[in-house]
């Protein structure tokens, strides 16, 4: 079965129309990533996978492991397995980070139907995790994403995906904000991941990041449509000309 | 309505001449009677009350109870919970409840209802004559507590008011000396044994001696049939400091007064606040700190949540006196409205007569933020479950700066229980 499979998507932001006509099929094990300039519609593309209200479907259709995905809702994305990597983590104060990402795991193991885990089992498994993202420990008691730097919110977001393991994971500019060392963290909590029964789609703009998580598959976002796709030499050949080339051979 | 309010007045009255109050009290009902014979309820005219309708809880023939349940402690602890016991005592529709106590701490407890002479304070900073509701409380009470905090008492003074009996009316009484360079905390704690509707009026009288440091806690969780007027007056002397917590939970009808007069120099006063509107309630918060002199801190925090078709009043008072140079004075009323039927009279008031003072305020109604309920949701938190979170993420603020650990976390499984158990959604 395909992981994902997206036909002559649609969709808008209030009037305007973003995504014009997408097709995109990624079989499990893939890492399909999905390059463009600004307002290309990169961003629309991982608001309406995740769910986001903002954006509504015109036209087409999304399946995800073979079901309808605009039938579900944010929460039950998530428990199906589809994990966005924000772009911009969210400050929540007042919550801790501990608190959220028990009641989070806990949620994907009771859809999942294994058992919740207390407060000590969740603790081992967090601890764990929190090595491979080299995550400082204070920032499990402090409030969610409240006063991170940029790195630490980027580790969050991967200290989460490791915890709860999903199929699809889309990553929204992850490298946006980041300085080398701490895109090599990230990259090494992603590729953690990697393995032949889950997929990726990698939005970024620039091709640095692509360094670290290795694609198969390369896309050009142009205008809301896909207007090349390729090996990741296609990413290297971006760097190299810019997008201006896209967009020209595309008109 | 003032027909209403004039038979609920004689009605009171005619309890304040039904028996003879313990003597710690005599003093105080022949003053209070005068002057709530006088001025008798408040309407909506009053610029204080304008926001607040009282028909409602004057309509109601509340009764004097003299011979009040005595229930077992197991009841208490039941919902009271965490019990302090060092320095628990108990009222029971305002009466004290003698088997019901703890072993005593450094600080004195005495119930008023069998000390023979009135504590200096009683009657001194509460002013009858300006607020009807504290002429009403000191008409009729017969019990209560003098508490005096000496030494650096680490142990919570835990008093516990249990409403029992259906339309019962109580009006306990407190007087707080802090002594000085005294440090405690005092947790005054309105609880519903059986969910009865009743009435609780309670007044409140706290010194702070110079140098003397009291965390005073009022929780009002008795409940949504609750009707719960209470009035704060305290005065803080020479870099003395006082922080009041203030929670209510939910209830029919809340109106609180707090009133603090900073008196001497280098005094501070941190007030919080937490209210939750629920159903068709009604939560009032009225503050008024005085700079009286100069160099003195205050800061106010009320943060406020309203559901269902609740409603809420803040009216956040700060004089600074002429004299009162170098005050400061913060003030920050947020709150969450959680459905379209809910709504919030926020009014900050800033009188500030000196020139060399650093003050500000500001108040904010907002909503959840749907980025971040999304957020939530994303990670695969049910809407219902993330909306609460968000809910008590905000109120966590106020609750956090509660002064025992224990108290909050539990204050805060009581905040998210009662916003449950009503609905929260519009």
């Amino acid at each position: 079965m395909t992981m994902l499979e997206i036909e002559n998507l649609h969709a808008t932001a209030g009037d305007a129309e973003i995504l014009k006509g997408i097709d995109l099929t990624i079989r499990p094990g893939e890492i399909h990533a999905i390059m463009g300039p600004n307002g290309s519609g990169k961003s629309t593309l991982a608001g309406v996978l995740s769910g986001r209200a903002a954006f509504e479907v015109t036209k087409g259709s999304i399946l995800y492991q073979g079901k309808n995905l605009q039938e579900l809702d944010p929460e039950q994305r998530a428990r199906e397995g589809i994990f966005l990597a924000f772009q911009y983590p969210v400050e929540i104060p007042g919550v801790t980070n501990n608190y959220f990402l028990k009641a989070s795991l806990n949620a994907i193991r009771t859809h999942r139907g294994e058992e919740e885990l207390d407060a000590m089992d969740f603790l081992s498994v967090v601890k764990e995790k929190m090595k491979i993202v080299e995550m400082p420990k204070d920032l499990m008691g402090r409030s969610i994403n409240e006063g991170f730097s940029g790195g630490e919110k980027k580790r969050n977001e991967v200290l989460q995906m490791l915890l709860l393991e999903p199929k699809l994971m889309v990553l929204d500019e992850t490298d946006s904000g980041l300085d080398i060392d701490a895109l090599r963290v990230v990259a090494t909590g992603v590729n953690h991941l990697r393995s032949p029964e889950r997929s990726m789609l990698v939005i970024t703009h620039y091709q640095r990041l692509l360094d670290y998580i290795v694609p198969d598959v390369v896309h050009v976002l142009s205008e809301g449509r896909i207007v090349r796709s390729g090996g990741r030499e296609l990413a290297l050949e971006l760097e190299e000309k810019g997008y201006g080339w896209i967009e020209e051979a595309g008109a | 309505m003032k027909d209403a309010l004039q038979s609920a007045q004689a009605r009171f009255l005619a309890q304040a001449t039904e028996r003879i109050p313990p003597p710690a009290f005599v003093e105080l009902r022949r003053e209070a009677t005068a002057a709530f014979t006088d001025r008798g309820l408040p309407t909506m005219k009053q610029e204080e009350w304008r926001h607040t309708n009282i028909a409602h809880l004057a309509g109601i023939e509340w009764a004097a109870l003299h011979e009040p349940l005595a229930p077992p402690r197991s009841a208490i602890e039941d919902v009271a919970t965490p019990i302090f016991a060092c320095g628990l005592e108990v009222f029971i529709d305002g009466h004290h409840h003698p088997e019901l106590h703890g072993s005593p701490g450094a600080s004195e407890v005495e119930t008023l209802g069998s000390t023979p002479a009135p504590p200096a304070l009683l009657g001194r900073l509460a002013d009858a004559k300006a607020h009807p509701f504290v002429a009403l409380n000191g008409a009729l009470a017969c019990d209560g507590a003098r508490v005096r905090v000496h030494g650096d008492d680490p142990r919570a003074v835990h008093l516990v008011f249990a409403q029992g009996s259906e339309d019962a009316a109580s009006h306990p009484r407190v007087v707080i000396d802090a002594e000085r360079g005294s440090r405690g905390t005092i947790i005054l704690d309105h609880v519903s044994l059986a969910g009865a509707r009743h009435f609780a009026n309670s007044v409140v009288e706290v010194e702070i001696a110079e140098e003397a440091s009291l965390d005073l806690v009022i929780l009002q969780r008795a409940g949504g049939t609750s009707f719960h007027v209470g009035h704060v007056a305290g005065r803080v002397e020479r870099n003395g400091r006082l922080r009041t917590h203030t929670i209510s939970l939910g209830g029919r009808f809340v109106r609180n007064d707090l009133e603090v007069v900073l008196a001497g120099e280098g005094a501070e006063c941190t007030m919080n606040g937490l209210y939750l509107g629920l159903g068709e309630g009604l939560i009032d918060n009225h503050t008024w700190v005085d700079h009286a002199v100069p160099h003195c801190t205050s800061r106010e925090l009320y943060k406020g949540v309203l559901t269902g078709s609740a409603r809420g009043v803040f009216r956040g008072r700060v004089v600074v006196r002429p004299d009162a140079q170098k005050s400061e004075a913060t003030q920050s009323n947020p709150n969450l409205l959680l459905s379209d039927g809910a709504e919030i009279d926020t009014k900050p008031q800033l009188e500030i007569y000196a020139n060399d003072v650093k003050c500000s305020h500001g108040a904010a109604i907002g909503r959840l933020d749907p980025e971040s309920l999304f957020y939530l949701r994303s990670r695969g938190i049910g809407e219902d479950e993330a909306r609460g979170l968000l809910t008590r993420g905000f109120a966590a603020e106020v609750l956090s700066a509660l002064p025992e650990p224990s108290l909050a976390e539990a204050m805060s499984a009581v905040f998210l229980e009662k916003l449950e158990a009503t609905g929260q959604r519009t």
